[in-house]
């Protein structure tokens, strides 16, 4: 009951989850730079920091598709669950995953 | 323990959970107990879940009865309807009820259910206001439903959207109104929602997505209508609130037991008090709260065996969801919205108005969304409870139960040979194996186009395509000749570019979910190649009726600037034919020094590029340009870029016509159009050709007896001249040829093929014959020009007037500000 919960990660509310628009994304800065968070077809949404893993495109500016974004600058899809690119550009890098947690409409951002 | 032996079994609630315990119980030792039930409502046991045929007039309350007067007499059971439990006195082992009524228990049972949430809306409290959950409710709302009165139901979930159908069944206008863009989003994708506001308005029920309610309005204390955030307002003479159920805990609260978000059990339902158990939507249990009876029935199962000293522990259950309108099939489980590591089997049949979607997850089937034909709903709910591989069977899989085990287990030639002549194989056309066998014999057909234009197997959704070459295949062996038809738009389709089009016209398709669901497309909402193109598709087709769907756009249509590699963008206005003057170019030069933008330069295209603009300063920056008149030069779109000019007669030697003039005119005309790839202008003045107009998309020669007008050149990946497509003699002329070809190129070519391309694939001849036929040239200028009314309107203004702020502003600047 009074056991000790260790959670390193501050949860912070960012927004509503209707203030992302479906097959969009929205962008958080932070002290440590932009995360990019996004919301699918069928309202599930994601955090990744917003730069993509080839020359640091701004990921929350791409067409989102699926569970996965186009980067704006030369049209990588990144999977929005992991971060990692997919089909030909697959394994090269990936975009840090941040946590996310869903409350009550809200969007609470994890950061360390 | 009583007098007489047997233990005293009390039970709080008079429901669905609470009585189904009681049966578990006696099912598996019928003597064990005394039992006793209170029940806050003043009849005997019924279908909870049936209350939406009841309001809907398809049943009434005697039909769903499920425990009468009778099966609590033979049991025993003292019943004490209409009496609510007020207290338990967990040290006397007592509960209290209203009017005095007290029962002792050895072991008691709190299934009290939950709650229905009342929004604090000003108004809430009106006479017409009613929540949904209980008969009395229903019978309000039956009496309030005169037909040709006004329904408005907040909640667009499974709760409100039965509501709402029962009131409209009962003659009364309905709508649902719904705090999110999607109905049933916790069970729905977009796709499956889409389909079910358009069959619920086929029903009479008005869906208002993406409505937040603001105040319940009344006239003599009566509910008068119901005000959006927005300011509409929706008159109506009965609100039902259905925005969802709130676990009841205020008696177990109040007797000291453990409560979270309901009353907290663990795996054998027991609460924080050994003697006191808890089932039904009223519990928590590892961290989860229940709103379907599928649970409740297996706790149930569990509490029955650990009443009667078996052995069960309850650990979570799997959902799954069925709506129940009448004609109107739904049914939803487990990850219908997929997620990490998971892969979509979509399919679509328009003919039937048919969306399945299964999602798997590491080769096992992890959800299900079904709209239109939830008859294998049960199936994939069991393959997914089971968790079996369904590599094996992956192919067939979507189509079911019946398809699926006609071929498991063999190879899968084997399996086609092995299949019935009657088994059908085109599900959409009723196409069965032996029709297609007796089809490639007699007709001697040796292609998949042949055999559709003969039999349609495989014509409609193309689901069944691989199985139907696989039948090919096998009857022609080597003579087979694998497809070649036209390029489709992209993997989510079989279709070309020209059908989609077309369709997109004929079948009066208006919206992206209606030509995915009528097209069959294969994936759930498109991928970012053919969302953009049946975006401009839809616009070009609908300019009036069409809502832009702005995360179709690639991000520099989307926020009218072109990105750049840093993440800044960069901002062209227009200079209309390339003419400026003094006042627009102080204004530039303002605008550069105000906002700090690092490069200004004069592009090829005859304006001036301002380069590294931060984009939260893009809409300030548009500001000060569209003070000075200055509006988007579309430098970013598909779309009218820029019309090059040459100074032409006014100032030239050898000038034959205002050449200046007729670019102008022609860019002020033709300005905010788009266009399947970008469209670039040039206006000579004379075969000098300063204006390099026989490179442009479309460029005119000025000569002396009128004007020569050339279409399809390009000067970028490909060095294009252009080909003459027709002369006129004067401006008027050259404006309709030039306007009614951009329209014609607009209604026909594929998107991102630019005007020397389409024109390389349906050849000049064709083009010409369109353009110089009056009529038709008229029609299509007229048709340009209407669409012009909709799309030649500054972006820029617009967002500085506020539109798609969101677009331009972070989500929230809370972590930016924040001290470490
Ligand atoms: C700014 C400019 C270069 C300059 O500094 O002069 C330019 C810049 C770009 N051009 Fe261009 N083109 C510019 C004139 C041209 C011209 C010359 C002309 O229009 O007379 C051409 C050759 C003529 C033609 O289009 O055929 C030209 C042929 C291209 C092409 C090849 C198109 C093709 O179909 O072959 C591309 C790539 C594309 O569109 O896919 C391109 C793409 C681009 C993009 C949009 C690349 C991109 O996607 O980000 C550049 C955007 C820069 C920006 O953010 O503003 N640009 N580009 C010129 C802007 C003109 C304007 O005022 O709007
Ligand atoms: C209109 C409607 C349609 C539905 N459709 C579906 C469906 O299609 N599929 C599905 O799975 N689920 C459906 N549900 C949900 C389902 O009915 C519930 O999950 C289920 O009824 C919960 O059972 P329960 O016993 O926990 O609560 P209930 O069935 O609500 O029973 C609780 C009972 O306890 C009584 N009570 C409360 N407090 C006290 C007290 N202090 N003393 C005495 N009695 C008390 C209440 O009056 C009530 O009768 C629907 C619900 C509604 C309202
Ligand atoms: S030529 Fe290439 S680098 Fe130069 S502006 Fe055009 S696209 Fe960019
Ligand atoms: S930076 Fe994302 S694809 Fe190049």
């Amino acid at each position: 009951m009074n056991a000790l919960v260790l959670d390193p990660l501050q949860w912070t509310d960012v927004g509503a989850v209707t203030d992302v628009p479906l097959r969009g994304a929205r962008r958080v800065p932070t002290r440590s730079g932009d995360v990019a968070i996004f919301r699918t077809g069928d309202g599930r949404v994601f955090a990744l920091k917003d730069a993509c893993p080839h020359k640091g495109g701004p990921l929350s500016q791409g067409i989102v598709h699926g569970h996965a974004v186009a980067c704006p600058l030369h049209n990588w899809s990144i999977a929005l669950a992991t971060g990692e690119p997919m089909g030909a550009d697959a394994g090269k890098g990936c975009a840090p995953v941040i946590p996310l947690r869903v409350e009550d409409g809200r969007l609470l951002l994890g950061l360390a | 323990m009583s007098a007489r032996g047997r233990e005293r079994l009390v039970v709080v609630g008079n429901g669905m959970a609470g009585c189904r315990a009681v049966q578990e119980v006696l099912k598996r030792d019928p003597h064990r107990y005394q039992i006793t039930i209170f029940g806050a409502e003043p009849r005997v046991n019924y279908d909870r879940i049936m209350l939406s045929p009841v309001l809907a007039g398809e049943k009434a309350f005697a039909d769903i009865v499920i425990n009468d007067e009778a099966w609590y007499a033979d049991n025993g059971i003292t019943l004490h309807a209409g009496v609510a439990v007020e207290t338990i006195d967990r040290a006397a082992k007592v509960v209290r009820g209203a009017g005095g009524i007290e029962a002792a228990y050895d072991r008691l049972i709190l299934a009290v259910g939950s709650d229905p949430i009342r929004l604090p809306l000003p108004g809430a409290d009106l006479k017409g206001v009613v929540t949904f959950r209980d008969l009395d409710d229903v019978e309000a709302m039956v009496a309030a439903a005169t037909p040709g009165a006004k329904a408005v139901v907040i909640g667009g979930g499974l709760l409100g959207i039965e509501a709402a159908y029962g009131l409209s069944k009962r003659g009364m206008g309905a709508t649902v109104v719904h705090l999110m863009d999607v109905l049933m989003e916790r069970q729905l994708d977009a796709s499956a929602g889409f389909l079910l506001t358009e069959a619920l308005a086929a029903k009479g029920v008005e869906t208002v997505l993406e409505a937040q309610s603001e105040e319940i309005l009344g006239a003599d204390g009566r509910v008068a209508g119901l005000r959006l955030q927005d300011g509409r307002v929706l008159a109506c003479d009965l609100l039902v609130m259905a925005v969802g159920i709130r676990p009841s805990t205020g008696l177990a609260k109040a007797a000291g037991l453990k409560v979270g978000r309901g009353v907290m059990v663990d795996d054998v339902l027991r609460t924080s008090d050994p003697a006191i158990f808890a089932i039904g939507e009223c519990v928590e249990h590892r961290g989860q709260c229940y709103g379907l009876v599928a649970p409740i029935w297996e706790m149930c199962r569990t509490l029955g065996e650990a009443l009667t000293d078996g052995d069960a522990a309850y650990e979570g259950s799997a959902l799954s969801t069925r709506l129940k309108v009448s004609g109107v099939d739904v049914f939803s489980a487990g990850k219908h919205q997929g997620g990490e590591g998971c892969e979509d089997i979509v399919f679509r049949d328009a003919g039937r108005g048919v969306y399945k979607r299964i999602v798997l997850e590491a080769g096992r089937v992890a959800g299900a969304v079904l709209f239109g034909d939830a008859a294998d709903g049960a199936w994939y709910f069991d393959l997914m409870r089971s968790g079996a591989p369904v590599g094996d069977f992956r192919e067939t899989l979507v189509f079911g139960q019946a398809a699926t085990e006609g071929l498991r287990g063999l190879d899968p030639s084997a399996a086609v040979a092995a299949m019935a002549d009657t088994a059908e194989v085109c599900g959409c056309n009723g196409v069965c194996k032996g029709e297609i066998d007796r089809a490639i014999a007699d007709q001697t057909l040796t292609t998949l186009e042949g055999l559709r234009a003969v039999t349609k197997a495989s014509a409609s959704c193309g689901a069944c395509t691989p199985l139907v070459e696989k039948i090919l295949k096998l009857s022609l062996g080597d003579g087979y000749q694998a497809q070649t038809g036209p390029k489709p738009v992209c993997g989510c389709t079989h279709r070309g570019h020209d059908e989609v089009r077309r369709r997109i016209v004929d079948e009066a398709l208006k919206s992206m979910p209606a030509v995915m669901q009528a097209l069959e497309w294969t994936t759930p909402d498109g991928c970012a190649s053919c969302r953009p193109a049946l975006n401009y598709y839809l616009l070009c087709a609908w300019p009036g009726d069409y809502r832009d769907d702005r995360q179709s756009r690639f991000i520099n249509e989307r926020v009218h600037a072109n990105i750049q590699k840093d993440g800044t963008y960069s901002v062209v206005p227009r200079m209309w034919g390339g003419v400026t003057s003094a006042a627009e170019l102080r204004a530039i030069a303002d605008v550069v020094e105000k906002f700090e933008i690092p490069t200004v330069k004069v592009t090829g295209g005859q304006r001036i590029d301002l380069l590294g603009v931060k984009k939260d300063d893009l809409p300030a920056v548009w500001a000060d340009l569209n003070a000075a008149g200055m509006v988007s030069g579309h430098a970013y779109g598909k779309a009218l870029r820029t019309v090059k000019t040459c100074v032409g007669s006014d100032w030239c030697r050898f000038g034959t016509q205002d050449s200046t003039g007729l670019g102008v005119r022609l860019e002020k005309f033709m300005w905010g159009s788009w266009t399947p790839a970008k469209v670039k202008l040039g206006v000579s003045g004379c075969p000098r050709n300063c204006a390099e107009a026989t490179c442009k998309d479309i460029g005119v020669i000025c000569v002396d007896s009128g004007y020569e007008i050339h279409v399809g050149g390009a000067a970028g990946l490909h060095i294009k001249g252009t080909e003459v497509l027709t002369k006129v003699a004067s401006e008027d002329e050259a404006v309709w040829a030039i306007c009614a070809t951009a329209q014609l190129y607009r209604e026909n070519a594929w998107y991102l093929e630019r005007i020397y391309k389409w024109m390389d694939r349906v050849g000049l001849a064709w083009i010409k014959a369109q353009v110089e036929d009056p009529d038709q040239r008229r029609a299509l200028y007229d048709r340009f020009a209407y669409s012009q009314r909709f799309f030649r309107i500054d972006p820029w203004a617009e967002r500085v007037a506020g539109r798609d702020a969101h677009e331009f502003n972070p989500l929230s600047r809370r972590l930016e500000l924040a001290s470490a």
